[in-house]
């Protein structure tokens, strides 16, 4: 390992330097010339958005892939780092966007999977287990080292990636989109966990494209644009208008514009709902109901798992509901089939787009008209008409700015989450619906897409379309929406103006700490 | 792999799957050389290694290599034969294929078939064509019945299938027989009737083949047979009907959430992989390439099995599995003309069960050739099938690359 007999400024400096790294793809320079250096004992953060080159930089550090150019450098001596083992024995740990777990493995066997103690052959599980619990206790992250993964939730899930890190003895720990999975009270224990870390002398580069984030816990950012490097500026000097701008490459508005609205006539009527669920045995929405009319955007905030997916489910026929009515402008769908619903003018972009949005190895243009390729101007008898859905498909990418690499002939698994989701935006509008049901339409998006899908939703309540948005994230929440429903344990439990409340007060409501009981429509 | 619509028929993609392919079959080949020389080896009296080497080569592998080619036209005559039906079963399999189904029941849809072709034939004395219907007709059910356990049971089709090939095969046998008086039986030559004798016109008329090829089982079936393939390429690729199916194949949630009823597509496509394969049975037997022995019949027709082979090496593209059931035609009728006083015909399977097996690795063989070609020019074969694909940090994760040979294996076509 690179520590020994290495002196020099450098040493002091910089525990890693990633130095003019080039990592070109097919018909793609995802890295282009970037140098990011990581001084000992700080969080580093690396912004940018989506498809900027962050995950491809750090997979280069890790070992997942090789630079074409460039050198990498720990304490001042060059380091070659071709698979994650080297990375490993350069003491560089990693924790995955999507976890690197076995499910059926138990939280102590995936923690030392891979360097279990043995003697003679044998396994010593007693001796892994007990670093484990010392670690755990140091750091105060809490697991059950003989629970399965498939049965904790992903906050501990992600607990066992980090010690997975610290049981390897790991001084580099490269964080990959941490906070994307974690509620609120997590993220906050992440970060305080993070800052215990370097006090340990531990350094940390953390790969983000929430500002916020940046500006509470890290001391440096890199910020990365399309492949290229575009500074790196000190936390303390900087703000979050400055950074965001450097990710974007131009000034960006975190307020959604929006006009006042009087709200119109009554499209979607949900009287009494209760929907059993899959997971347990009492019902996943409990008797729920509420109305949403034209021009305004109704959002159903809650952390999630109190039900929003099961009331949504139902709503766009996914799913039965076991009790209860629903009426789209005025007429009865409540066993309408998910087809009908569509033409009667529901429109859905469901929350996980790789599940139910799109179809990823068919190409974009066969995504666009995923919901319309039976109707008369796309097919004769029977035969698709080629023509008209590329025609269609070329005007949608056009006007939606849906970026990929071959137009619509491009297969959608290769392109970028964003646009993915763009293309699902552009589908789902494209349709001209009476009711839009967004269900966390922005996640794990960056800001430029939020700004653009957020602009949407407000195009559309601007035309007098009805919009039900479910968010968990209560920024979107606050700035989005002309009526807030909080829903808890399956229930509707409050109703808000967002000018009339505050972010504190709808907290404790999705907490199940307050409710208002038999609370009806306000409008 | 997959033709997403006509334009990308000559991408690089399609070539890289046809050079696998070729690959594939080239090592079997070689293997199955291999192995001949073996078993020379054992059974020379101390011989030179030339002498072993040419009895490897004029007893076996000559045959094998030559095909229906070794004694034309009659041997000829019995490649296309074969290959007719062979065809019907590797559509069946490769139709099942692309809409996310193992059909490993194609063997029992095949008897099915069997039995409505000579049940129209010599019970109701129906013409040729209408008898193919009946073949049609009763494979089709038989691929239903696992399709509807599989959509509205949830039961696995795999174990339907293989349920339904055992009870399939001795319903038939138990039928046909009679207690040795059934009305298809003819007890004298523990045979079903002989059509091309007592029902002509149930049998596929060969217009001048027979006399081409000297051979008279060899008819206008292999017509048929492309016919048909070219309907299912169709039906795949260019119709809503295609669309849907591989769109439930693909993706079932996605599907469903379009408003696509997944279930009805699971039905659906199963009963079109059953028909073929009875259609494939009507062109064997209504062929009189051979007659049905009901106390001989207890293994399940290595035809419904070898469909799986088939669709396989073509990677369940209709057009290439014209070609690929003609291949093995080709290998297995060599077999069948090998010196036996030297080597089993078993020989061509073993060299057919090398190819397949290698057909596994053809995802492997077509990332490395796409890799070759990825290198010379890089920017016309960007295709999600690259093992490094270009979604850097979009949502799907990092992660997935190392997995995305797998995955895309599993989403096409196995």
């Amino acid at each position: 390992m690179g520590e020994k007999g290495v002196i020099g400024l450098a040493d002091a400096e910089y525990i890693i330097e990633m130095l003019n790294i080039t990592k070109e793809f097919p018909g793609v320079k995802a890295n282009d010339n970037i140098t990011l250096q990581l001084k000992k004992g700080e969080i580093h953060a690396l912004l940018g958005e989506n498809g900027a080159g962050k995950s491809t930089l750090m997979s280069v550090l890790f070992g997942l892939y090789q630079a074409d150019e460039g050198i990498i450098k720990k304490n001042g001596e060059v380091v070659k780092i071709s698979n994650p083992n080297d990375a490993n024995e350069q003491n560089i740990g990693m924790v995955h966007q999507h976890f690197m777990l076995v499910e059926c493995f138990s939280v102590l066997d995936n923690i030392i999977l891979g360097v279990e103690p043995t003697k003679l052959g044998m396994l010593q599980e007693n001796e892994g287990r007990q670093k484990v619990v010392e670690l755990s206790n140091k750091y105060g992250l809490h697991v059950e080292p003989d629970a399965l993964i498939e049965d904790i939730s992903v906050g501990m899930q992600q607990r066992v990636e980090i010690l997975k890190m610290l049981y390897r003895d790991n001084e580099i720990l490269i964080f990959d989109e941490p906070t994307a999975v974690l509620t609120p009270q997590e993220i906050q224990e992440l970060m305080e966990i993070m800052r215990n870390f370097t006090r340990e002398g531990k350094s940390i580069l953390f790969i983000t494209h929430k500002l916020q984030e940046i500006m509470d816990v890290s001391d440096r950012v890199t910020v990365l644009r399309r492949g290229k490097y575009i500074g790196t500026v000190n936390t303390a000097e900087t703000t979050v208008e400055e950074l965001s701008s450097m990710m974007v490459g131009r000034p960006v508005s975190f307020l959604v514009e929006k006009s006042d609205r009087k709200p119109g006539e009554i499209i979607l009527d949900v009287d009494g709902v209760t929907v059993s669920s899959r997971l347990h045995k009492n019902n996943a929405v409990k008797n729920v109901s509420f109305n949403v009319r034209q021009g305004e955007i109704v959002c159903l905030a809650g952390i999630e798992g109190n039900g929003q997916d099961e009331l949504v489910y139902a709503l766009t026929g996914l799913e039965k509901q076991s009790a209860g009515n629903i009426t789209l402008c005025g007429q009865d769908i409540s066993k309408a089939s998910i087809r009908d619903r569509s033409i009667d003018g529901m429109s859905h972009i469901p929350a996980d787009r790789h599940k139910f949005g799109l179809i990823l190895d068919y190409t974009l243009e066969q995504n666009l008209v995923l919901e319309c390729y039976w109707e008369p101007e796309f097919q004769k008898r029977g035969f698709i008409r080629f023509d008209a859905v590329r025609e269609y498909s070329d005007k949608l990418i056009e006007q939606y700015d849906v970026r990929s690499g071959q137009g619509s002939a491009t297969i959608v698994r290769s392109m970028s989450g964003g646009n993915q989701q763009k293309a699902i935006v552009a589908r789902e509008i494209d349709k001209d619906p009476e009711l839009l049901v967004a269900v966390q339409p922005t996640r794990g998006l960056d800001v430029g897409a939020i700004e653009y899908i957020h602009k949407q939703l407000v195009a559309q309540r601007d035309q007098g379309k009805a919009v039900l948005l479910v968010s968990l994230e209560l920024d979107e929440v606050m700035n989005v929406s002309d009526r807030i429903l909080v829903m808890y344990e399956g229930e509707i439990v409050g109703e808000f103006e967002p000018k009339k409340t505050t972010v504190d007060e709808l907290g404790l409501y999705m907490a199940g700490a307050k409710r208002d009981n038999g609370r009806r429509d306000l409008t | 792999m997959k033709k997403k619509n006509g334009s990308s028929l000559l991408g690089g993609d399609w070539l890289a799957s046809i050079g696998a392919s070729f690959i594939s079959i080239i090592i079997g080949l070689l293997f199955g050389f291999l192995f001949l020389i073996v078993l020379s080896l054992i059974n020379s009296d101390g011989e030179g290694f030339r002498s072993i080497f040419s009895t490897a080569w004029k007893y076996g592998f000559k045959q094998i290599l030559m095909g229906g080619f070794y004694l034309p036209p009659i041997s000829l005559g019995q490649e296309i034969a074969a290959a007719a039906p062979l065809i019907l079963t590797g559509l069946s399999v490769g139709f099942a294929f692309k809409t996310g189904l193992f059909n490993i029941g194609a063997a029992g849809q095949y008897t099915l078939g069997a039995f409505g072709a000579l049940f129209c034939a010599i019970v109701l004395g129906l013409p040729w064509w209408a008898c193919l219907i009946g073949a049609t007709l009763f494979g089709a059910l038989w691929g239903a019945i696992p399709g509807i356990f599989k959509a509205y049971l949830n039961i696995h089709e795999v174990i339907t299938s293989i349920m339904f090939n055992w009870i399939g095969l001795y319903a038939v046998n138990t039928i046909m027989y009679g207690g040795g008086s059934g009305v298809m039986y003819d007890s004298s030559k523990t045979k079903v009737w002989d059509l091309r004798s007592l029902f002509p016109a149930s049998v596929i008329p060969n217009l001048g083949l027979a006399t081409f090829f000297k051979n008279r089982s060899t008819t206008i079936a292999i017509f048929l047979a492309i016919i048909i393939a070219i309907i299912i390429y169709i039906i795949i690729d260019k119709t809503t009907f295609g669309y849907e199916l591989k769109a439930c194949g693909y993706n079932k949630s996605a599907a469903r959430y379009a408003g696509i009823s997944e279930k009805k597509n699971i039905v659906l496509s199963m009963i079109i992989a059953g028909a073929l394969a009875g259609f494939g049975a009507g062109l064997y037997y209504l062929s009189g390439i051979a007659e049905w022995k009901p106390l001989d019949s207890t293994a399940l027709p290595a035809i419904g099995f070898n469909g799986i082979a088939v669709a396989l090496l073509a990677s369940s593209n209709p057009i290439g599995t014209i070609f690929s059931a003609l291949f093995i035609s080709h290998i297995t009728t060599g077999g069948s003309l090998m010196n036996s006083q030297y080597f089993p015909p078993e020989i061509a399977d073993i060299i057919s069960g090398i190819i397949i097996y290698l057909c596994a690795f053809s995802l492997l063989f077509k990332q490395l050739l796409m890799k070759r070609g990825s290198q010379r020019h890089s920017a016309e074969l960007l295709d999600s099938t690259l093992k490094e694909p270009p979604h850097i940090d979009s949502l799907v994760p990092e992660s997935d690359i190392p997995e995305s040979g797998e995955a895309s294996g599993k989403g096409d076509d196995y």
